[in-house]
């Protein structure tokens, strides 16, 4: 990690920096898996190594390969980039081991959600549970992040480009690309099928509404690099993504305020079903299914604005 | 539902935001948003009244009690800038519908009000929560939104000051999070009142020291203290009028209030100012700031960047009165912070008005404006008077509290900065006023005053900076109250 790290400082050229960072994202993955992290590891795979290598693709396309060299050193940048780094690791002289038991995270709140979490709510992967039940607020904001990034995107660049030139960007001759066609055609049902089995399987395994979400746009999206973005936008056009991504939200906001109005408080799941347990099961199937719509209709909704403006050039 | 008007508050913004992206029609949009401004506004004083009656509120999200699940924690502090931030976009958001339809395109607009609902959504859900990560996550809500708002400015440069504020306010809300992050490590908690209780015995440790810094420089980044602030100035000069009034009415003080929050509730105000010299720092940066930046201000010939830059001034006033480190300067400082939200939500509406008029607001095109916009003219020199802080204004009265909290302290260095920095506002509000007032325009002797629906938002900021002028009863005393329920009995 390291060493890729200092190569995307040193180099000038951004296809390359870009390459690298993806495989940086995968490594971090790795040692997230490592640290026994599955959920943020899936994540990571998913969002860093995957579809945001491929928005800065589109940036790079629409701005430029290489980065211009300074004309003097910069010396004050360094210096503040050293300090913050030294602070940080001085910082950490202090912290408590990584990994031991009497850890304070091991000992204050942890403990019950990995102990009571089954009680309480009913579901093998505990990560979902505190995700989606116990910090379920948090994740309600993440959902609206993603939307207002996509809002933000579309708001800049979105609407201004007519029908009809958005030819593929990646592949740039997609008719002779024979063997990218077929490959593409045998996998892309194969991630569909993957995103709903994690989509659907993050109560019991790793996974859930984020990957499940990323996952299912980057099929659409590999349609997008292959077919060109005119294909993709007649089996979803832009026009349903930008009803999709506010739906999501609204779909989780609004599960929470139906336990508000069966009385309880506010994300409060218990409500919705016969037994309190059936209901947290029904109140996270509901707020995964909005975070999943509202993730994938945004990143499919940023790469058909990208594709958009590149093409537009 | 008074039960959960704490939660509400928050909520109503966040999902009336994706309602008015599905909106078609410009109008539409604005008319939720603005209905959902005026509910807000009800919520926060009904809210107010209930922390006054009842003392801290407390509200477990989900069912789950802290510190297992998140908390809103509504104490007189918050309800105070609760109030604010509703009171500002209640009076920005009717203007914005004329003001928005000239400055932006048709298309675009309903989006635009989505924006606009998730920056209120944002700003309110940092000060309603108990919890420091779900500070965040409605810190990047309100960061992107108004990253976005800011790109929508006219002019192209809008785009770059969105891009430089958008690389500053992710380190600066990155900065946070690793703070956050130490601290987390080191309690094994995230909310804010278990951190509190369980800091103590680990706040003399490396790790704990490095969180405040941490932290602190994030912050800082966001409220653009001195030398922090590079991506305030052109932020807000190329940002349309309406965004620009909103941030810098709520923006900054929002970030501000998450200081103060981690330094006397999380910290508590002895391990920050006695085990780490956070006071003369803040103290020196805020001094920097009044001086330097009312000077730029002094040189600006744009009115829209010369009250960015005062903007920047303005904060040091609050910091100074923070780095007091007593429960009067506390108050002081929290005064200033709502005192100078309203001056700079009259001004920029002001401002907006001749935007709205002649699309630009340069020195020279206020040429013979006292004549032409009466009004809108009379308006900026009340918001001008109340920077300067000439008294019977809003202006005054934070400037009093302050300097009698220096005096108090025995603070002179500040109270020299204080009378320093306010000949230099004098200097700035002057050169607009003998611009407007005093030199002739060649071609401009007609009167093209804003139209009504500009003006009654314009005057109603201006009127209320007036009358909390007059009668500083309700906002010092709110100002003390909150400043007693943070530092004690130390007032």
């Amino acid at each position: 990690m390291l060493v890729t790290a200092l190569f995307v400082v040193r180099t000038r050229d951004l296809l390359a920096a870009t390459m690298l960072l993806g495989a940086y994202s995968l490594l971090s993955a790795g040692m997230f898996m490592v640290l026994d992290a599955v959920d943020v590891a899936f994540t990571e795979a998913a969002v860093g190594a995957g579809v945001s290598t491929i928005l800065m693709l589109y940036a790079l396309v629409a701005s430029g390969r290489f980065e211009r060299t300074p004309t003097r050193p910069q010396w004050l940048p360094l210096l503040v980039v050293l300090a913050t780094g030294a602070a940080l690791v001085w910082g950490t002289f202090d912290l408590p081991p990584v990994g031991a038991p009497g850890n304070p995270v091991h000992q204050h709140v942890a403990p019950r959600y990995l102990q009571q979490s089954g009680a309480e709510i009913g579901i093998p992967n505990v990560v979902t549970s505190v995700l989606a039940s116990y910090r379920g607020y948090d994740t309600l904001g993440e959902t609206a992040v993603v939307f207002t990034a996509g809002l933000g995107v579309w708001l800049l660049i979105g609407g201004l480009q007519r029908r009809g030139a958005a030819a593929p960007v990646l592949a740039s001759a997609p008719h002779a690309n024979l063997i990218l066609r077929v490959v593409s055609k045998f996998l892309i049902p194969v991630i569909l099928l993957f995103g709903l089995y994690v989509q659907f399987h993050g109560e019991l395994g790793p996974g859930g509404g984020f990957q499940a979400g990323v996952i299912l746009a980057s099929a659409l999206i590999v349609h997008l690099q292959v077919f060109g973005a005119d294909q993709t936008r007649q089996i979803v056009p832009e026009s349903l993504l930008r009803v999709l991504a506010p739906l999501g939200v609204l779909l989780y906001g609004g599960t929470g305020v139906a336990g508000l109005l069966l009385g309880g408080n506010y994300l409060d799941y218990h409500p919705l079903g016969r037994t309190p347990v059936g209901g947290q099961h029904l109140g996270i199937l509901l707020v995964e299914l909005g975070v999943a719509l509202t993730v994938s209709s945004t990143m499919l909704l940023l790469c058909y604005l990208f594709a958009a403006r590149v093409a537009r050039r | 539902m008074s039960a959960h008007a704490q939660l509400l508050i928050v909520l109503l913004p966040l999902l009336a935001a994706p309602l008015a992206a599905l909106m078609r029609t410009p109008d539409a949009a604005w008319a939720l948003a603005t209905a959902i401004a005026w509910s807000v506004l009800s919520l926060a004083l009904l809210l107010l009244l209930q922390v006054q009656a009842e003392g801290v509120l407390s509200y477990a999200i989900g069912g789950w009690a802290a510190p297992w699940g998140i908390e809103y924690r509504l104490d007189p502090l918050g309800a105070l800038l609760q109030l604010l931030l509703a009171a500002v976009a209640a009076a920005i958001l009717p203007w914005t519908r004329q003001s928005a339809a000239r400055e932006l395109e048709r298309a675009r607009l309903p989006g635009f009000y989505a924006a606009l609902l998730l920056l209120q959504a944002g700003l309110l859900g940092i000060v309603a929560t108990g919890d420091a990560f779900n500070v965040f996550v409605f810190l990047e809500i309100s960061s992107l939104s108004t990253y976005a708002l800011i790109a929508m400015g006219r002019d192209r440069r809008a785009l770059t000051a969105a891009f430089r504020y958008l690389i500053l306010g992710t380190l600066g809300a990155t900065f946070y999070l690793i703070g956050v992050g130490l601290l987390y490590a080191l309690t094994g908690t995230l909310n804010m009142a278990d951190l509190a209780a369980r800091l103590p015995a680990v706040a003399d440790t490396r790790t704990a020291h490095t969180a405040v810094v941490f932290v602190t420089v994030g912050l800082g980044l966001k409220l653009a203290m001195f030398p922090l602030h590079a991506w305030l100035p052109n932020a807000y000069a190329y940002a349309p009028s309406a965004v620009t009034a909103l941030l810098a009415a709520t923006a900054t003080k929002v970030a501000l209030y998450v200081l103060v929050r981690f330094v006397w509730t999380i910290f508590g105000a002895e391990f920050a100012f006695g085990a780490i010299p956070l006071a003369a720092l803040l103290g020196v940066l805020a001094v920097l700031g009044m001086l330097i930046a009312s000077a730029v201000a002094v040189r600006q010939d744009e009115v829209k960047r010369l009250l960015a830059w005062s903007s920047v001034a303005q904060i040091g006033y609050a910091l100074a009165g923070l780095a007091l480190a007593s429960g009067a300067g506390l108050a002081a400082a929290l005064l200033h912070l709502a005192n100078h939200g309203l001056m700079k939500g009259a001004l920029f509406l002001a401002l907006g008005n001749i935007a709205w008029r002649f699309g630009n607001t340069r020195l020279s095109t206020l040429r013979g404006l006292g004549r032409a916009m009466p009004w809108t003219m009379a308006a900026f020199v009340a918001g001008g008077l109340s920077l300067v802080g000439v008294p019977l204004t809003v202006g005054f009265v934070s400037k009093w509290a302050l300097l009698q909290a220096a005096l108090a302290a025995g603070a002179w260095w500040l109270v020299g900065a204080i009378a320093l920095a306010s000949l230099l506002a004098l200097a700035y509000v002057w050169r607009v006023v003998e611009v407007a007032y005093f030199e002739a325009s060649e071609s401009r002797d007609l009167r093209c005053e804003a139209p009504l629906g500009l003006l009654l938002p314009t005057w109603l900021l201006v009127l209320a900076n007036l009358w909390l002028g007059i009668d500083t009863r309700w906002t010092l005393g709110l100002a003390e109250a909150a400043a007693r329920a943070l530092a004690g009995a130390g007032l």
